[in-house]
């Protein structure tokens, strides 16, 4: 069971994660090294002159040490959120429920909601340089919205009464009604036209990077399980 | 019987795998999302921006 865990959870989430990780490059490594040159004080919102929209940026693989980085760790954190469904996803199927590369569809659906847009909500993704509450306190709301927000997806998706959904959307929304840590004062150099940019291609991409990964670790589940069953 | 039998013995003993993979797989996630370590948050650091980690 565990190495059936582990070579699907490995398989699934080193290939959504090396996708991820060449969509991130492309379509949101730009917006936010843009936001870079505002952060580091190269371009100057609201100075005595109007900033080009379009400054020359460097291209992937400018600095390869930086990106190939990105690369290895997009790979990781995906093979970490993979490990995770993988497991979920033995348990849901000893208890009846089918789990394939369709199915798999919703798994990362779910998933993204859990990681990235239950947290996101309230504590949109940052681009660099933009004001923000203390650290520590951000990643502690941060993982309690996350472990709501992934029992409220369970309850969801396998719950089957009034009660259950209830106490799903109640978990969805207690974080956010009680409120994320936010910063004392706003100081962000960024224009928020790259803020909201940035915000939208994290979560687009996130959703397709999610969604790769249910199908992928549903596919992988399958596969395994027919594999162990033909070597029995 | 017997194959009953290992049945139920393997679906009682399928939840520590289960558990162990999810442990593993949050230990993964906090490395790349959120130990604050120089070394590990600059190298992760476009990452943790992209996929909605407190960064900074």
């Amino acid at each position: 069971m565990f190495s059936r865990i582990l070579t699907s959870g490995l398989f699934a989430g080193a290939a959504a994660g090396l996708i991820t990780a060449l969509l991130q490059l492309y379509f949101v490594q730009p917006v936010l090294l843009h936001a870079e040159l505002y952060e580091g004080g190269d371009l100057v919102h609201f100075g005595a002159d109007p900033v080009t929209a379009h400054p020359d940026l460097p291209g992937i693989f400018t600095e390869p040490m930086r990106d190939g980085l990105s690369i290895i760790f997009t790979m990781l954190t995906y093979t970490g959120y993979a490990l995770v469904m993988a497991a979920l996803m033995s348990v849901a199927e000893r208890q009846g429920h089918e789990i394939n590369a369709r199915t798999g569809l919703l798994w990362g659906l779910a998933g993204f909601i859990t990681f990235h847009f239950a947290p996101g909500l309230s504590l949109a993704p940052e681009v660099p340089g933009v004001a923000a509450a203390d650290i520590g306190a951000r990643q502690i709301w941060w993982t309690i919205t996350v472990a709501a927000a992934g029992v409220a997806m369970w309850l969801i998706a396998f719950g089957g009464n009034l009660v259950s959904y209830l106490i799903a959307a109640l978990l969805l929304m207690a974080p956010h009604i009680i409120g994320a840590p936010e910063p004392e004062s706003f100081s962000g150099p960024v224009p928020t036209e790259i803020g909201a940019l940035f915000a939208a291609r994290a979560f687009g991409v996130g959703m397709a990077a999610w969604v790769l990964l249910g199908s992928f670790a549903g596919y992988f589940w399958q596969a395994e399980g027919k594999r162990a069953e033909a070597a029995a | 019987m017997t194959t009953k039998t290992l049945k139920a013995s393997a679906a009682g003993t399928s939840v520590i795998p289960a558990l162990f993979a999810v442990v593993l797989g949050l230990g993964i996630i906090t490395l790349t999302g959120h130990v604050q370590a120089s070394a590990l948050h600059d190298a992760a650091h476009d990452v943790r921006h992209a996929t909605g980690f407190p960064c900074h």
